[in-house]
């Protein structure tokens, strides 16, 4: 029983042949997320609190956060979806990201934290530290940091996967590796003397690039700006997996050593893809920040890894924008739920997961596509 | 001294930088007939030696059967030669020049030595077309892969091989709802597309109905002589219609070599393979 349930998250019954239904629901999706995002920056700013019409802006800055889990569950997607490598250690690249955008923010404080010290954060004075370490250095300049976003995890995928991929581990022990890669990342964020704030992490950010972050105004526009990354990733990410790469990607998936045998070198793809969906993830991760207004070591947990997995897996995994659907309806779930009833939480997701791999394999997606077909199906 | 020379030779104006070499297949020295040297294979595992200090060679263009009760080795033979397993001793080049045991999979293949699967391994997710697609003797790298168009000689190639292995009709089919035997033919077609120079087939006709069977041997004995093929079989009547030259292999050495009469009147041969078959 455990067996085959691990092995059916192993293997993707993909419904992407189902051409018509992918292109036009990405299509929608895109359809979706613009209209989504117009009327709601326009509720926003349009009409004063009180109208029918007005979106609150924290219900903006929930959006904001849903596209960004939304995207990190794309990141998902592409390697497990696509090319079958079940990584439960997203979440790493997710908050390596965001840590590099908090860097940013922390260091955009100044004088204005508690202290007043002009330079130094907060954490690092409360600590007697008289200067700023040397991987601190640079962070007040966006462009770097923002480099450093997709430097660090892209690096970090890279090692990591070529040192895997190459050893040839794959399934189960794949995930267990990066389960693990996650934790000790998790364990050394909590630790004060590595420099990130520790068990606090970074918080209490006051602007970006000059804009108040407490100001409607920047809050929409980093909701906007979310939604347009999101749809400019699920555009290059569609480009890229429908391209003769991404056919062999599905190819790895289903048969690798067919594939090496036709003369792919097999390694060099996965490596390639996996570095791809950690800047994607990293990326997510640095759209959060902002958003939230924090960033700490919690964000490694491996349960956080485990429960992106789980929004794919809802969504339809193999494509796209089930990953985002998922993500999307696990989080308003989740909201929801943990505001009537919080200690059920985590049960319900977990029976979640398991109803979904035994009943729903493909997803909501796959359960749409496959009732639209009993339906006479005329696409 | 010498990271200067390296340089130098970097720098050299009369010639375009190595990796900027357009990828061609690399010359196969067949200078003296033989395209295969496979000699003193060693393979053991646990113990168990799957070959034992085995020698074989085949020539450029040949059709070559070999044949062999379970565990004789055969497969075995081609896991090494294609790279998949590492022999504890002996040698396999290929042509003269290329030692085939520090490659990997990816390398043999673009050598050219094009292998199929006992069991039929096809990309069942993909359509029959897309099996073929993938096949294509064309660069492989990643780049190379995203921003990929089919050129027109090669969508003819690939409705030529669709019309050699009869699948032009499923062409846009899953390689997953074919037939077994189907599936045995997408493999042999994956196999021509990719225009190997040698081509190692493991157990072509296992599952087919006599008419596709009759079919497989035209196909392979049409292929010898532009290209080298290697077959595996247990269907004696299969062997007999199509092979030249036979190899019995026994408990990892080859037993005896030579044409089917030979073999049949063999009495090394006649006790161990075919004396229990009869």
């Amino acid at each position: 029983m455990a067996a085959s349930f691990i092995s059916s998250l192993l293997t993707t019954d993909t419904s992407r042949r189902e051409g018509l239904l992918s292109s036009r629901g990405g299509n929608l999706f895109l359809i979706i997320l613009f209209s989504v995002t117009v009327l709601a920056s326009i509720g926003n700013q349009l009409f004063p609190p009180g109208s029918p019409l007005h979106v609150d802006t924290y219900t903006i800055t929930l959006l904001g956060k849903y596209l960004s889990y939304a995207l990190l569950a794309m990141a998902v997607d592409i390697v497990w979806g696509y090319c079958g490598i079940l990584s439960l250690g997203h979440g790493a690249f997710f908050a390596l990201g965001g840590y590099g955008m908090g860097m940013y923010l922390m260091r955009q404080i100044g004088d204005r934290g508690v202290y007043g010290d002009p330079v130094l954060p907060d954490f690092m004075v409360f600590l007697n530290w008289s200067e700023l370490p040397w991987f601190w250095q640079g962070f007040d300049s966006f462009p770097f940091a923002m480099l450093m976003v997709l430097l660090i995890p892209g690096l970090l995928a890279f090692v990591f996967g070529w040192l895997a991929f190459r050893s040839r581990v794959t399934g189960v022990y794949l995930s267990i590796m990066t389960q693990a890669l996650t934790y000790a990342l998790m364990l050394a964020f909590f630790r004060n003397e590595m420099g990130f704030g520790g068990n606090n992490g970074l918080t209490d950010f006051k602007d970006i690039l000059g804009y108040d972050l407490q100001n409607d105004n920047t809050r929409v526009s980093l909701f906007i700006i979310t939604a347009c990354v999101l749809g400019g990733v699920y555009l290059l990410s569609q480009f890229i997996l429908s391209s003769k790469f991404g056919r062999v990607i599905e190819a790895v998936r289903d048969a690798e050593n067919r594939v090496r045998f036709v003369g792919f070198k097999t390694e060099n793809y996965k490596v390639w893809l996996f570095v791809y969906s950690a800047i994607i993830a990293a990326i997510a991760g640095a759209l959060y920040v902002p958003q939230v207004g924090i960033i700490n070591p919690g964000e490694f947990a491996p349960l956080n890894s485990i429960e992106v997995v789980v929004w794919v897996a809802v969504g339809g995994r193999g494509l796209l924008y089930g990953a985002v659907l998922g993500a999307l309806l696990v989080n308003f779930a989740k909201t929801q739920f943990t505001g009537i009833l919080p200690e059920a939480w985590l049960f319900a997701l977990g029976a979640l997961f398991v109803g979904v791999t035994i009943f729903l394999p493909r997803g909501i997606v796959g359960l749409l596509s496959s009732w639209k077909k009993s339906n006479g199906g005329n696409a | 001294m010498e990271q200067l020379d390296k340089f130098r030779e970097l720098m050299r104006r009369d010639r375009v930088f190595d990796f900027m070499m357009p990828d061609q297949m690399p010359a196969v020295d067949v200078s003296h007939e033989v395209l295969l040297y496979v000699e003193g294979l060693t393979v053991s595992f646990d113990g168990f030696k799957a070959l034992n200090d085995l020698n074989l060679y085949i020539d450029d263009g040949e059709l070559r059967c070999l044949i062999g009760a379970n565990g004789a080795g055969k497969t075995t033979l081609m896991d090494v030669i294609t790279g998949k397993t590492q022999p504890d001793s002996g040698m396999a080049y290929f042509g003269q020049t290329h030692n085939l045991l520090n490659k990997n999979e990816s390398d043999i293949a673009t050598l050219g030595i094009g292998r199929k699967f006992q069991k039929p391994t096809v990309f069942e997710q993909h359509t029959v077309f897309e099996n073929l697609e993938l096949s294509l003797r064309m660069s492989k790298a990643i780049l190379a892969s995203i921003f990929y168009r089919m050129s027109s000689e090669q969508s003819d190639r690939i409705a030529d091989v669709l019309d050699i292995i009869g699948l032009s009709k499923q062409s846009n089919q899953l390689a997953g709802a074919l037939s077994h035997g189907q599936k045995q033919w997408l493999e042999i077609g994956m196999l021509l597309v990719s225009d190997p120079r040698l081509l190692l087939v493991d157990e072509p006709v296992a599952g087919m109905t006599p008419q596709e069977t009759e079919h497989t041997a035209e196909l392979l004995t049409s292929l010898a002589g532009e290209r080298t093929v290697v077959v595996v079989e247990h269907d004696m009547a299969f062997v007999r219609s199509i092979a030249k030259k036979v190899t019995v292999l026994h408990q990892g050495f080859v037993l005896a070599e030579g044409n089917m009469d030979e073999i049949q009147n063999n009495p090394d041969v006649i006790e161990v393979y075919l004396g229990e078959s009869q």
